[in-house]
């Protein structure tokens, strides 16, 4: 396939494959193993799907305690585990290797408790991030972190990979908003961490198992913070006829003391893609920034003029506030279209990176010099206002060696996301993606302590392999794991 | 996503067109999250990406689908949820279809299965036979408990109470406008519909008439073939389809024609898709020109405009949307709208892009995962305490109306009311058609 090696799968796992899967279908439901090659296909690949890799079987269980069964199994018979949520992933976090057995919390969909006094919801981790905050739509309350793949992804794909959105300028991250969780350990205990109440002493185990990628336990409950549903919010659209002035006015509205709630990117391929797709009426320019406000109407109404001001001294070609819900609409629609319209132009790579905010026009610039070196066109699509950086570079999949060429601009990009002060992913995680461009980003004493932290809470190493760490780095801990009893 | 089909491959026409939406899947994933069958089962081999995947397996590698396969494309509804879902413009309809047909092709299914599709391929598209089928089932309903198989019994209880006469109405013949002609369409007067219930046709001519039109009832014109088309039999689908073609293309080109008028959703998809379906066929010219003209009755309705509404009780509507109306076809405010503008209030039930579980002959097929989408379905419904369902296909109003006592009526026969036709019948024979004092609920 391509560029990101996968460790040779174990033998001896391979060799026991029948046993294993006996070993799980007596241990759990019928209906729950799923093992022929024809179906465990489907499973091969998350959104990444430049890797692929059916697993050994796959498990569905319906609870917790289904979940802590199979990982019980899979560790008395020390068969690697690989945690998935909704597969949409685009850092390969969810990819199997072929020794492993997938365990897919999708089926744990309950709402367990909504408190509105106390702020907070306690849900099984394989509801959809969209659909808590549908439950909590009539009570005038929302889950905040919204990632664009809201619809369809996870609790716990955000909480493995600390999910982020346009409104998370405003409001954080998934860690911001994570309370609690219920999470199975290697072993198949079953452990509880935090919880609604505010206060924390000892160890933010919380902080640590956010964010963790599936490498220190399954979580199947989440207790999560729910914020009321401001009085109103509005966008403005403002176009520019250069990315670098675009830039420059993100950083003069942060820089200003405003704090909206979203502050997105689109450059003008997205656009024109954009436009032919959804016909959202925006402006044939070189970047268009979109801006939303909230509060009281007159919050708005001066949070708007504060925007403008600062956007009008850099003349942009079009300053476009809503006045109305319509208008609203309108203005979010292309951003909201802008993954489907790139994925009519062909196959991309969609990246994910930080920069410092004062640091954007400087990447825009590279990004564009870096693209006509390598001859493949890349569409910026982004939340600009936390410098959360999307690249999204296309090209043919079914061409030879284009896919290699992508990755390797990717990786550059990345390079000089961490060159400028910033950080290899701000949202997606780093799953296979970015796993051999950590030594880039942290040293061997980083690196070495993280994986200290994973050996206390998995000491076989046999949770989501091979992510995260680069192979030849962790290849000490994951021989030492195999030899341990 | 990457494709791997050799030349040879792609030389077969339907292939190509497969291989070209496979290319634009992207496997995000997002279509999982609206999927019926996805929903009920949470295994994403039974979603759209799984089933997009298990199709791409089998065509690629020129497969003999196994019975694992098999069962995940038969459990797919049709609903085309996923299609309105996707981002990336997939067309999933075109791919299943492919599917079926490659499967009816290959795939040997067990006796009992294959006679029980020859059997529904040979009833429900003939109004007559079906009609006999009816009788004999409500006869044989009592003994339905004997029956092993969970989908001979599901056919039983399928079977109403009332098992109307034949239409004089749907026998080839020519209505005339109630005033100035505006327009000249044609009625596509089903098959199964008309042996179930006669009333939708008579009020779909009605409310024509009334508005200005002459409607036409075709000589020759019969099932569209849907409903052998989504069992992957080509020959019989593509045969009644062209029937149709040839039907109504002989009143185009004879006193011309301005829309082909369909009351059944589900007709409707199939008959907008002719031109894909026959493009192979010798009449493919002419079925692309019956596709251009097909239009729902709601449709052709916004486009004449109500005239003279509040005839009829200003009762609470809950409006089922079926999948085929606001997937297949992407028609989902003008029903409303419409009801609205006949002076009825309207409601949604929550989830409202989420199939009932009717799916042509899915809840023969399927009865489990069928009942448990209709149980949901109506949960939702109920919980918006309507007065009367409406809905715009026969499948949905048969399935939603075996679980409830709230009258079930199609949306042409509130809109015909309401424009001075009769009351309809399921809202006369109603005891009372009071406000459902139902308490709050939580699905
Ligand atoms: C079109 C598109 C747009 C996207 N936009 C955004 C965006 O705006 N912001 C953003 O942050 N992300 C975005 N993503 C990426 C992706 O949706 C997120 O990473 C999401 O959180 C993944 O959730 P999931 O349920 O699909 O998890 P999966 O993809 O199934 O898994 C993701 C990771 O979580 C681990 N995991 C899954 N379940 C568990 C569990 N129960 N316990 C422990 N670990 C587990 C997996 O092993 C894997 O490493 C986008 C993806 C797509 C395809
Ligand atoms: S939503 Fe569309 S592009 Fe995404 S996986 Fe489903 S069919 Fe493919
Ligand atoms: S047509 Fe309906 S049931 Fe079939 S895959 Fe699409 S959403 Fe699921």
């Amino acid at each position: 396939m391509s560029t990101i090696a996968m460790p040779e799968p174990d033998a001896g796992v391979l060799a026991r494959a029948p046993q294993i899967i006996a070993a799980l279908e007596a241990a759990l439901p019928a209906g729950t193993v799923i093992s022929s090659p024809e179906e465990t296909r489907a499973y091969e690949c998350d959104a990444l799907t430049a890797y692929r890799c059916p697993p050994l079987a796959v498990v569905l269980p319906r609870t917790t305690e289904e979940v802590a069964t199979a990982m019980r199994v899979c560790h008395e018979l020390r068969v690697p585990v690989v945690p998935r949520g909704a597969g949409t992933s685009l850092a390969g976090g969810a990819l199997p290797t072929a020794d492993s057995v997938v365990i897919g919390t999708m089926r744990l969909r309950e709402i367990l408790e909504v408190d509105t006094a106390n702020r907070f919801i306690r849900v099984q981790t394989g509801v959809t991030n969209l659909a808590v905050s549908a439950e909590l739509e009539v009570q005038g309350f929302f889950y905040a972190p919204d990632p664009s793949s809201q619809l369809a992804c996870t609790i716990a794909g955000n909480i493995a990979m600390n999910s982020g959105g346009a409104h998370c300028l405003k409001y954080g991250v998934t860690t911001n908003n994570l309370m609690g969780v219920r999470i199975v350990m290697a072993t198949g205990d079953i452990v509880e961490l935090g919880g609604p109440l505010p206060g924390v002493s000892g160890l933010d185990l919380v902080g640590l198992i956010c964010g963790s990628e599936g490498q220190l336990a399954i979580v199947t409950e989440a207790t999560l913070r729910i914020v009321p549903k401001p009085e109103g919010a509005r966008p403005v659209l403002i176009g520019f006829d250069s990315a670098e002035t675009a830039g420059e006015c993100v950083g003069r509205i942060i820089r200003s003391g405003l704090l909206p709630v979203a502050i997105e990117y689109m450059d003008d391929v997205c656009l024109r893609a954009v436009e032919a797709f959804v016909k959202a009426g925006y402006p044939n320019c070189a970047a268009v920034l979109i801006v939303e406000v909230e509060g009281s109407e007159a919050e708005i109404d001066h949070q708007i003029e504060r925007i403008r001001l600062i956007a009008e001294e850099l003349n942009p070609v079009e300053f476009r506030a809503s006045r109305t819900a319509e208008e609203s609409l309108a203005i979010w629609k292309g951003r909201k279209s802008a993954f489907g319209a790139m994925g009519r132009l062909g196959d991309y790579l969609c990246l994910d990176g930080t920069v410092p905010v004062s640091k954007l026009p400087h990447t825009l610039k590279r990004i564009g010099e870096l693209s006509k070196a390598y001859g493949l066109e890349v569409a910026n699509v982004f939340h600009a206002g936390d410098g959360n950086m999307h690249p999204l570079i296309l090209f043919d999949a079914n061409a030879p060696g284009e896919l290699e060429r992508a990755e390797e601009f990717g990786a550059d990009i990345l390079r000089l996301c961490v060159d400028v002060g910033g950080c290899l992913t701000g949202e997606h995680g780093v799953g296979i993606e970015k796993r051999d461009l950590m030594t880039k980003q942290y040293t061997a004493d980083d690196l070495a302590i993280q994986m200290e932290i994973k050996s206390v809470f998995d000491p076989a190493w046999l949770l989501n392999p091979a992510k995260v760490f680069p192979l030849e780095v962790s290849q000490p801990h994951r021989h030492a794991a195999a030899r341990c009893p | 996503m990457q494709t791997n089909f050799t030349d040879t491959q792609l030389a077969d026409p339907a292939t190509r067109r497969s291989n070209e939406i496979l290319r634009s899947c992207v496997h995000c994933g997002f279509c999982t999250a609206t999927c019926p069958t996805y929903k009920v089962l949470g295994d994403e081999l039974d979603s759209p990406r799984g089933r997009i995947y298990l199709i791409k397996d089998m065509l690629e590698n020129n497969k003999v689908p196994d019975e694992r396969t098999v069962t995940h494309i038969d459990r797919c509804l049709s609903c085309l949820s996923c299609m309105t879902t996707c981002p990336s413009g997939v067309h999933y309809m075109h791919l299943i279809d492919h599917a079926r047909e490659y499967i009816e092709k290959t795939y040997k299914r067990r006796w009992d299965e294959r006679a029980l599709r020859w059997l529904l391929a040979k009833i429900l598209p003939y109004p007559g036979r079906f009609r006999l089928a009816l009788i004999g089932a409500r006869l044989a309903r009592p003994f339905r408990k004997l029956l092993p198989d969970a989908r001979l019994r599901a056919m039983l209880e399928m079977a109403p109470d009332f098992i109307p006469p034949a239409s004089e109405n749907d026998r080839p013949q020519s209505f005339s406008a109630i005033g100035a002609r505006r327009k000249r369409v044609a009625l596509l007067i089903g098959c199964a519909q008309r042996a179930l219930n006669t009333d939708i046709n008579d009020a779909t001519i009605r409310l024509l008439r009334r508005h200005g039109c002459e409607v036409v009832i075709p000589k020759g014109i019969g099932c569209c073939g849907a409903l052998t088309h989504h069992m992957g039999k080509v020959e019989e689908s593509h045969a009644m389809a062209a029937a149709n073609v040839r039907a109504i293309v002989h009143e185009l080109d004879g006193e011309g024609l301005d829309a082909v008028v369909i009351n059944t959703s589900g007709c409707g998809t199939t008959v907008k898709d002719y031109a894909h379906l026959l493009r192979d066929h010798p009449i493919a010219d002419d079925a692309a020109r019956v596709a251009a003209l097909a239009k729902d009755v709601t449709e052709i309705m916004a486009d004449l405009g109500l005239n003279d509404p509040f005839h009829a009780e200003p009762l609470r509507v809950a409006y089922h949307a079926a999948c085929s109306l606001q997937h297949g076809q992407q028609i989902r405010s003008a029903p409303k709208d419409l009801l609205r503008a006949a002076g009825f209030e309207v409601v949604e039930p929550r989830d409202s892009h989420i199939c009932c579980g009717s799916a042509g002959t899915y809840n023969l097929m399927q009865p489990a995962i069928s009942s448990e989408l209709k149980d949901r379905k109506l949960a939702t419904i109920e919980a918006t305490r309507p007065q009367v369902i409406s809905a715009g296909n026969i499948g949905c109003m048969m399935q939603i109306s075996s679980a409830t006592e709230i009258p079930l009526v199609h949306t042409v026969e509130l809109l015909d009311w309401a424009t001075g036709g009769p009351k309809p019948r399921s809202i006369a024979n109603a005891v009372t058609v009071k406000m459902r004092e139902l308490p709050a609920c939580r699905c």
